[in-house]
Order: C-alpha cells, then sequence, then structure tokens
C-alpha cells in the first residue's frame, strides 16, 4: 500500500429513504474509519440513519465508450413502459 | 462548603474544560492532516461547545447572579477559570492532540455516564445528552491513538512522546477536594477517585493495542480545577474573549 489512504465510495440510507444512496467517497486508512468519517463529512446534518462505505478500487464500472451498444437499443423500446394499460378507477393511484 | 457553592464550583469545572478543550482543538479548523480528521475534530468541537452551553448555563442560574453561559465564557479572567489543565496543554502535533483527546474522552465517558443518575435532574439531564456524543469521541480517538501508536515508526515514537509529555496531566482529574466531597455526599457527581478504575482499565487495553507504555508515575500536576493555571491559558483567553472585550456587548 502507498502513502495515501485508499478512498471509498459512502452510501447513505436516510431516515425517510428505502434505499442506500451515493453521496460521494472519502479517504480513509480502513473500512471502520471510513464508515466514521463518512459519519462525520456526510452526516453532520442529520442525513442519514445508516452507513454503507465501499472501496471505490471495487466498484466495477460500465465503461463510457459503450454507451452506445449498451443504451441506445433501449431508446426505441416504448413498449416496455407499462402505459399502455387501462387502469380501472377503483384502483385509485399507483 | 454548603450544596449550591459546590454545584456552581462542579459545574464551571465541566462547561470550563469542554469549553477550553474544544478551543483547543478548534485551532485545528483549516490545518488538520486530512480533510476528514479536519472536519471530524471541528465536528468533536461543536459538540464540546454545545455542552459548554448547557453546563454554563446552569452555572449562571445556580449562581443566581444573573450570568449567562456567554458572560461566564467571555467576561472572566484565568484564575477564575477551573478547567482541567490538560485541556489547555498546546496541541502539538496531531498525534499529541489525539493522545490529549483520547486521555480526556476515557475519564469524561464513565463521568457522563454516572451523571446521567445524578440526584440533581439538571445535571442529569445535560449528562444523558453530552454521554452520546462523548462515547463516539472516544471511539474515534481511541482508534486513532492505536492506529497511529502501532502504526510507523515515526508515528509509535510520536504517540510515546505525546503520552509521555501528557501522562503528568492526566491524574488531576482523580485529585479530590471540599467541593468533591459535598457533591459525593448529596449523590451529585461521583468521587473522583471512583472513576480512576474504569479509566485506568480503557487506557491499559488501548495503550496495549497502541503498543505503547504507560508511564511507571502516579504524578499529577493539579490546580486547574482551582483557578491556578499554565501560562497557556491567558493566550487561549485572550484569542477567544478579545472581541468582547474589545467591543463589549457585541452582537451579530
Amino acid at each position: 500500500m502507498g502513502k495515501e489512504w485508499p478512498l471509498w465510495e459512502v452510501f447513505i440510507r436516510g431516515s425517510h429513504g428505502m434505499s442506500h444512496r451515493h453521496v460521494g467517497s472519502l479517504h480513509a486508512p480502513d473500512a471502520e474509519m471510513a464508515i466514521r468519517n463518512a459519519r462525520d463529512v456526510y452526516t453532520r446534518r442529520n442525513e442519514g440513519v445508516s452507513i454503507w462505505v465501499v472501496r471505490a478500487a471495487d466498484i466495477a464500472a460500465s465503461s463510457p465508450s459503450d454507451k452506445g451498444p449498451l443504451y441506445e437499443p433501449s431508446q426505441s423500446k416504448v413498449y416496455r413502459h407499462p402505459t399502455f394499460f387501462d387502469i380501472p378507477d377503483d384502483v385509485g393511484a399507483m | 462548603m454548603d450544596r449550591d457553592a459546590a454545584l456552581f464550583e462542579f459545574l464551571l469545572r465541566q462547561g470550563d474544560t469542554t469549553l477550553i478543550l474544544a478551543q483547543r482543538i478548534g485551532e485545528w479548523c483549516g490545518h488538520a492532516p486530512v480533510l476528514e480528521e479536519d472536519i471530524a475534530l471541528a465536528n468533536t468541537a461543536l459538540d464540546l461547545i454545545g455542552q459548554t452551553q448547557l453546563w454554563l448555563g446552569l452555572a449562571g442560574e445556580v449562581e443566581g447572579k444573573g450570568r449567562s453561559a456567554d458572560d461566564l465564557a467571555y467576561l472572566r479572567d484565568a484564575w477564575d477559570f477551573r478547567n482541567l489543565l490538560m485541556a489547555e496543554r498546546p496541541n502539538r502535533d496531531f498525534g499529541h492532540t489525539m493522545m490529549r483527546q483520547f486521555l480526556y474522552d476515557a475519564w469524561a465517558h464513565p463521568m457522563l455516564t454516572r451523571l446521567a443518575a445524578s440526584s440533581e435532574p439538571r445535571v442529569a439531564e445535560i449528562a444523558a445528552k453530552a454521554v452520546k456524543e462523548t462515547a463516539y469521541h472516544l471511539e474515534r480517538s481511541a482508534d486513532i491513538v492505536v492506529g497511529l501508536g502501532d502504526g510507523t515508526d515515526e508515528s509509535h515514537a510520536r504517540m510515546q512522546d505525546a503520552l509521555d509529555r501528557l501522562w503528568p496531566y492526566a491524574g488531576e482529574v482523580f485529585v479530590a477536594d471540599d467541593a468533591d466531597e459535598v457533591l459525593a455526599q448529596a449523590g451529585i457527581a461521583p468521587h473522583p477517585e471512583e472513576l480512576r478504575a474504569p479509566w485506568t482499565e480503557t487506557i491499559r487495553r488501548v495503550m496495549a493495542e497502541a503498543t505503547l507504555t504507560i508511564p511507571d508515575s502516579d504524578f499529577a500536576h493539579t490546580g486547574g480545577r482551582t483557578g491556578r493555571h499554565t501560562e497557556d491559558l491567558g493566550h487561549i483567553l485572550s484569542t477567544m474573549q478579545w472581541l468582547q472585550r474589545a467591543y463589549p456587548g457585541a452582537t451579530w
């Protein structure tokens, strides 16, 4: 390991949130300190009730140059959206 | 010494210690070695300022002369301050700052835990709020003492040096006087000696993990709790109080 602390990505679940959301990143020597640092950097205004941290190096990401083949084919497939059904009135808001 | 006089003294000791320690660690704001520690130290300082407002606010109430927490913080001179000498020790390096924080937290946590069961409900209320903050401060400072103590040769040497320098200031908190006896009798605060065992246990456990050697000495500088301070306190006060001194009553 070099002299720099590794980078961690931080995910926080808010008190009304259903899922953890990515809020940013920080440096820390280990997972425990990463959670403490995340608590101090990202939850000081009462934003969260749960913290996940993951080493940035452990995240596998799609490549921006694959944008065309990955995402463009779905642009022309409106039938995949469930907008062609008549919803009975007594179902109410969905 | 009657109950209220002892209680006033006690509240100043609590509030002045958190105030001066907060002022000291606040000096790191914008200067800490990494951004994450900078914010964490500022958070700790703000927690301690919050505790100060409660302790000194109640002190003014108990004194009954109409002095507010701000009056007590900004308009007293060094000899009226009752903070632990350890709180006013200069920061030196980051390791020294965190060692001081750990030695304080390891005492403050069991102290506040006991104060939460105080016979004086206003003291118990403040302690119940502060103990949660302090539990976190202790986890954090202990972790850093272990990380740096059991770190590189350089960080280990600095942490051992910090412990050796601070050790003679750590024991002040266990030396009881009349006010402490009155408070213990009334069930308002634990007897200072009662905290030595839990404190020592925490120190031994963390120092063993940090591979640091506890100095073989019981010598303790005293005086902070009775108003006899090192010259460092005057320097802190001149920074902290100059605005109220230069522009009395200034607000924003």
